[in-house]
């Protein structure tokens, strides 16, 4: 897709917001809202999005946009959405907007809870791998081998990162998937897809950030690339929690990961132990992927 | 006649039945449990007209409650002690995003150790948190103070927490009026507050501030809730043309000449009137209405009856100070050119309070010139 061909009457992201240049986290909103719209209503839990959505009374967000504490977002997007249909708004999409601070960590025990309950609206975590809006603090999402502001050298983050997807699955949710902006087209068809499903949709994006990261404004589709492209971040759909299908074009997966990690600043003290041990985490999740996809039946 | 045998918590349940409310979100904790539990049953039935929501945690059952009034809907949930607790970052959301939400809670000590009994520490925790709080000391006032906090609040913009008891109240069955849906009715209408998400309305709600809005915010909210005073009477007015009953935010049953009170909120209100034809000269303020606190009210009641001393009971201990309810009464009573002596009777942990142990503090009270603290373990 080229930017171009956009529509712009579709957008309900206004220029003017407050995120650093490049980030990922607009992008994904941009093309999000583009998409679900224009009849949505957002929840945005305390994460960047709560300063990049502006300073009320103003907005960037065509949309109605309700701001909630940490660790609630999960049943507070299940709470406006049963809200509306008791007032008569029945057809209104509601989205959930929230890091990965507010999915993998504080607001797993709401979003777990919600999954489990089946509550009829779409769970965004637009996923930069650390606490970015406070300034790069280590997360459950960051990856092993990086540095961050809580594990700064000669530390590293320890333990892997938290498979989100896996956690998800187990709630056998009716939709799951991963996306990142360097596949747009790939990102709006399962926004699409998901609004046409009734229930629990959860969609993982992986969102970089230039700052947090340690990359050029202008590396944020690059990086999102690469991460596709070394297996870091396969994209793919999970329906119902058992059948796994991978949306990576075929021939991914070949560049090494060494390339991503040189990329960027976080990673750029880690040693080739260290390297060597985050490569062999990539490929031994991309095979189970595999696996999974493989033994699943195509029901689509 | 819709004379039932109830307890105060199956009369919080058919008060929330009654009123209609679109969502109830709940989690279960003892004493608190069977409100959550026959709220199931109505909506098994049938009889509830709105969703009823079995969610994971507390926390989730007022998020759950917050998105809902954020659309416009009717909402409640009920809780104790940890629950209540664990919601704490969920009650302060609540008032500051001026969401009008009803809960109940029914009062239980706070751990460590594990403990059942009914101390008021974990409502009076959540004071400084924006909710209006009310303590009834019956079944019937449960139900029908519950139906008068829905409108309380949605006039006021503001969350009520109705409290009572727990074991004293929560599990004693009492005969209750529980009138029908229809005159129920025509006291508390559907809600007509804005709903603050309106689909295809563009609005930022509750995003990032300056500190002066906060600043204002915060007074507005001050002052928007010292007018609960005024319009509990009101409610209180159009309440007694439909069903004959009243309450205020402060009652007063003092005899002639007497120059002691006891002041008392919830059931001990209860067990003070019982003894009162046993002490002699003393009479008893019933605390309704905790936050807004009645501080003229009080004023006027003492000063009218020329009391010299009063006993507070309080079923709470702020560690460090004392009780809490004495404190805020010292604090109210600061301006009274003559101020009476303010002792208090401390029963943290929910121990019983029995008619000798009162009438030992009202003696004593008579030797003291000056405040003075009792726990009542201590006194037996």
């Amino acid at each position: 897709m080229n930017i171009s061909e956009l529509n712009r009457e579709r957008e309900i992201l206004y220029s003017g917001h407050s995120a650093c240049p490049g980030c990922g986290a607009v992008l994904t909103v941009r093309h999000m809202t583009r998409t679900l719209g224009p009849d949505i209503a957002m929840v945005i839990t305390a994460s960047c999005w709560s300063i990049i959505a502006g300073m009320p009374p103003l907005t960037a967000l065509k949309c109605p946009i309700l701001h909630c504490p940490f660790p609630s977002a999960g049943s507070v997007g299940g709470g406006l959405k049963r809200g509306l249909i008791a007032k008569g708004h029945l057809d209104t999409t509601v989205v959930v907007l929230a890091g990965d601070g507010g999915t993998f960590d504080i607001g797993l025990q709401a979003l777990s809870g919600a999954a489990q309950r089946n509550e009829d609206y779409i769970f965004i975590c637009y996923d930069n791998e650390a606490y970015m809006n406070t300034g790069m603090q280590t997360s459950s999402a960051t990856p092993y081998g990086a540095r961050t502001n809580t594990a700064p050298y000669p530390l590293f983050k320890e333990g892997q990162k938290k498979n989100i997807m896996q956690i998800m699955a187990a709630h056998s949710i009716p939709y799951a998937a991963t996306a990142t902006v360097a596949f747009p087209d790939d990102m709006e068809r399962k926004l699409k897809k998901a609004k046409e499903i009734k229930g629990f949709r959860f969609i993982h994006i992986l969102s970089p950030c230039p700052p947090g990261w340690g990359a050029e404004s202008s590396d944020t589709i690059h990086l999102s690339r690469l991460a596709v492209t070394t297996g870091f971040f396969p994209l793919y759909e999970i329906y119902n929690g058992i059948t796994w299908k991978l949306t990576s074009p075929p021939d991914m997966k070949g560049t090494p990961l060494n390339e991503y990690l040189d990329s960027q600043k976080r990673f750029n003290k880690m040693d080739q132990i260290r390297r060597k041990a985050l490569q062999e985490e990539v490929d031994h999740d991309w095979s189970c992927l595999m696996d999974r996809c493989e033994a699943s039946v195509d029901t689509d | 006649m819709p004379f039932e045998l109830m307890s105060g918590n199956q009369a919080a349940a058919a008060a929330v039945q009654r009123a209609g409310v679109d969502l109830v979100a709940a989690y279960p904790i003892t004493p608190q449990t069977a409100i959550v539990e026959t709220l199931a049953d109505y909506s098994a039935n049938g009889l509830l007209k709105g969703e009823f929501v079995s969610v994971e945690s507390e926390y989730s059952a007022l998020a759950c409650c917050n998105g809902a009034v954020a659309a416009g809907a009717r909402v409640f949930t009920a809780t104790s002690s940890h629950g209540l607790a664990f919601m704490h970052e969920m009650t302060q959301w609540c008032s500051g995003a001026r969401f009008p939400i009803v809960m109940v809670n029914v009062n239980r000590a706070i751990g460590a150790p594990w403990v059942l009994d009914p101390d008021q520490g974990d409502s009076l925790s959540q004071r400084d948190t924006g909710w209006m709080q009310i303590y009834c000391s019956g079944a019937q006032e449960v139900f029908d103070t519950v139906l008068q906090a829905f409108v309380l609040s949605e006039e006021l913009l503001l969350p009520c927490m109705v409290v009572f008891d727990g074991f004293y109240i929560s599990h004693t069955y009492e005969v209750v009026d529980i009138p029908e849906e229809e005159t129920v009715r025509k006291f508390i209408k559907p809600p007509t507050f804005e709903a603050q998400v309106q689909p295809g309305r563009q609005k930022n709600i509750h995003g990032l501030t300056a500190g002066e809005n906060q600043h204002l915010l915060v007074r507005k909210r001050h002052e928007d809730m010292l007018k609960a005073l005024n319009l509990l009477e009101k409610i209180n007015e159009d309440y007694h043309k439909i069903f004959g009953r009243s309450y205020k935010a402060v009652y007063a049953e003092i005899p002639e000449g007497a120059e002691t009170a006891v002041v008392a909120a919830g059931a001990t209100a209860e067990t003070v009137r019982w003894n009162l034809p046993k002490l002699t000269g003393t009479g008893l303020i019933q605390l309704r209405m905790f936050r807004p606190f009645p501080s003229d009210q009080l004023c006027k009641i003492f000063s009218d009856h020329k009391i010299k001393r009063l006993i507070v009971i309080d079923r709470n201990c702020s560690t460090g100070v004392g009780g809490i309810f004495a404190q805020e009464i010292k604090s109210a009573i600061y301006k009274m050119d003559k101020p009476p002596v303010v002792n208090d009777l401390i029963l943290a942990g929910g121990i019983d309070l029995t008619g000798d142990m009162l009438k030992k503090v009202i003696e004593d009270s008579h030797l003291a010139d000056k405040s003075e603290d009792k726990w009542g373990v201590d006194i037996q």
